[in-house]
């Protein structure tokens, strides 16, 4: 009668296990952040230039922060990551776009738009702006922007113009002379153009630009890491082949070796996958080329659980326990062995999360979860599915003995 | 197996590995990457008849770097260059084009000085306050001598692996530090499981003399040591032959890290713990 429900207990648990790791392959992947490394994107860091007498604040940061994320948001990227680091540094990483390259442009540049008279003297600048729209033109380097002043805006354009009738105004650009047309008459409309033989493109990336804003400093780029998107699915692809096969030749070896218990072992390592990957999936962290080394490592000591326990059950048969007494004292003795050994990888790798930047943090999240992860399943799950089996056969030759 | 009475032996191979290591990082260093000391890398995929050496010269035509080194694998070129900036970077590129049918550029890199020494001062601060916290937990839950003796194996692992960076001349990145960690998680791992049975053992009522104890837990847990490396080997091992050209190093340092740390687990640390107390 006890093995009739031990059996369908068993089963019913591996339908579940399949039917789970069919049903939440797709929606873990999907929701599962892909680092800049495996899918391609932007990562910069950007220093600020401190000049006499001009200390940047962590008011000026936010500020830049803010006209940072405007510009990017017109990229139309999905979910920039932008923050500070320290006193003078901004952070930021885009995913998944097609020409991290052109992002650079377009956050690099300060945007400080001014208007200036013969004598260098400013009249209007960008603070004053409500719009900046590129027009395409006709010929190829023919497009323009069309800018569009506030009120206070106008009135000083409107003076300004006034003042220098059949004279020149320069337009610069964070201290570049783009144009320097000849005012022919007052405008009081508010309304100027600038032309500067730009392509369409260009323009674009001028309006976009002058409409968020010019950052409060002048930034200088620390670091910078694009990533194309072919490449970026290339290293992904061939790593998820390469980790499912490998997964599978553990499953296989532990099958070979270890018999029954090596199949317990094998649905618990598809649990275990599940519920790493899917905790992953849910805590929101970015999974990095270091990140899988913390998982294959992980793995290995998530199947090295399994195994301590399988090698002291063993040895316990050999003793001459009877199979429920072996995998009780087995268990017992392999909890403080696994407890102790993971635990003290687990302070490493915590350690890393606290002082660790980029590549080892995502290493040592993946690898904290990892160990965790591999205790429950081992302790728990693990445990319960080879009771039940030993309801079923009591066979030592099945354990290997 | 008698681990502890030859372990003579096993000291002499270890030293074999460290020392030449320990010369090579005096004399010739480490082959620092762009991560650790600044500059730039382009990678591009081209045609796989262009040759690294036209690359080269294409490049110093331009007379806008001051150092360039082009590596060639199939139809990907690594271009290591000084810190370029983003117009520089542009006119490489926009050049390569011109010249060589199919080139794209799949990811360009720049890292400015600092960073790197903040990475390397980061690393050595985080794997410093990680080796003090391990032997603080080992000492409480075992003993000091064997937190001692885990601590020193670990340290010889992480020596050889540096050492085998340095006498070959691989290239020193992130991914090299991602790789001396799973080392040093790895290898810990493994020695706290032999010094568990040591312990177990030791709380018998009767006992063995030391050196025969140590190999008697060796060899108990030696079915284990041997099929979880051979179990991590297995992800690896497809990872090499199946990985792009990009993960293939850092494997290959994993690889090599698994494996001394399966060693030292086994061969150095319990006849590390052995001398400890023997002069304890």
């Amino acid at each position: 009668m006890r093995k009739n429900t031990s059996i369908a207990i068993i089963a019913s648990i591996i339908v579940v296990v399949i039917g789970l790791a069919y049903f939440t392959a797709r929606p873990i992947l999907n929701n599962l952040q892909l680092g800049l490394d495996l899918k391609g994107g932007l990562h910069v860091v950007l220093l600020a230039d401190e000049k006499e007498g001009q200390e940047v604040s962590s008011d000026t940061i936010q500020k830049a922060i803010g006209v940072l994320r405007n510009r990017i948001d017109s990229l139309g990227v999905k979910e920039p990551i932008i923050y500070p680091q320290g006193k003078n540094r901004i952070v930021i990483e885009i995913a998944g776009i097609n020409d991290p390259e052109q992002a650079v442009n377009i956050i690099k540049n300060t945007a400080q738009l001014e208007f200036r008279d013969e004598n260098g003297k400013v009249l209007v600048t960008g603070k004053d702006l409500k719009d900046a729209q590129a027009s395409p033109g006709t010929g190829a380097n023919d497009a323009s922007v069309d800018l569009e002043f506030n009120d206070a805006g106008a009135k000083l354009f409107a003076a300004a113009t006034a003042a220098n009738v059949d004279k020149p105004i320069a337009i610069v650009i964070d201290n570049k002379v783009v144009s320097a047309p000849t005012v022919d008459e007052p405008i009081p409309s508010g309304k100027a153009q600038i032309h500067g033989n730009f392509t369409p493109e260009e323009a674009q990336n001028l309006a976009v630009l002058l409409r968020s804003g010019a950052l409060p400093v002048s930034f200088s780029i620390m670091e910078k890491r694009t990533v194309g998107p072919t490449l970026g699915a290339d290293s992904l692809d061939l790593s998820v082949k390469a980790g499912i096969i490998g997964l599978i030749a553990i499953l296989l070896f532990m099958m070979g070796y270890y018999l029954l218990p090596g199949l317990v072992a094998s649905i618990s390592m598809v649990l275990y996958s599940i519920l790493v990957l899917g905790v992953m999936a849910l805590m929101g962290s970015v999974l990095t080329l270091p990140g899988i080394a913390g998982f294959v490592l992980s793995i290995g000591m998530a199947v090295d659980a399994n195994i301590i326990i399988y090698e002291h059950i063993k040895e316990e048969l050999r003793f001459g326990k009877t199979l429920k007494a072996a995998i009780e004292s087995g268990f017992a003795r392999a909890f403080w062995t696994i407890f102790d050994s993971n635990l003290t990888t687990l302070i490493a790798a915590v350690v890393l999360i606290w002082f660790g930047t980029g590549p080892i943090k995502g290493f040592a999240v993946t690898l904290s979860i990892g160990i965790i992860a591999s205790m429950v399943v081992a302790l728990t799950f693990t445990r319960y599915l080879l009771v039940l089996f030993a309801d079923i056969t009591k066979k030592n030759k099945l354990y290997g003995v | 197996m008698q681990f502890i009475e030859k372990r003579k032996w096993f000291y002499i191979f270890s030293l074999l590995v460290i020392i030449p290591g320990i010369i090579s990082m005096f004399v010739q260093g480490f082959n620092l990457g762009i991560d650790f000391k600044g500059g730039s890398m382009l990678r591009y995929k081209m045609d796989a008849s262009v040759s690294a050496p036209a690359v080269t010269k294409t490049i110093n035509d331009l007379n806008l770097v001051k150092e360039v080194s082009v590596q060639k694998s199939d139809n990907e070129f690594y271009i290591r260059t000084n810190e370029l900036t983003q117009e520089q970077t542009k006119t490489i590129t926009d050049t390569l084009k011109a010249q060589y049918k199919s080139a794209e550029l799949q990811s360009a890199e720049s890292v400015g000085a600092t960073i790197g020494g903040e990475l390397i001062r980061n690393a050595f601060l985080a794997i410093l306050v990680a080796l003090v916290l391990m032997l603080i937990y080992i000492t409480f839950r075992f003993e000091w001598t064997f937190g001692l003796a885990a601590v020193l194996a670990l340290f010889h692992d992480v020596v050889i692996v540096c050492g085998l960076f340095s006498l070959f001349q691989w290239e020193v990145n992130s991914a090299f530090i991602a790789a001396i960690l799973t080392i040093i998680g790895y290898s810990i791992n493994d020695t706290i499981v032999i010094f568990d049975r040591v312990r177990e053992n030791l709380r018998m009522k009767k006992k063995d003399a030391l050196p025969a104890l140590l190999n008697r837990s060796i060899m108990q847990t030696m079915n284990r040591s041997v099929n979880t490396v051979l179990t991590v080997l297995m992800p690896l091992i497809t990872l090499l032959i199946f990985g792009g050209g990009t993960i293939k190093v850092f494997v290959m340092t994993l690889l090599i890290g698994f494996l001394f740390g399966a060693y030292s687990s086994i061969c150095v640390a319990s006849p590390i713990y052995y001398e400890i107390k023997q002069r304890g």
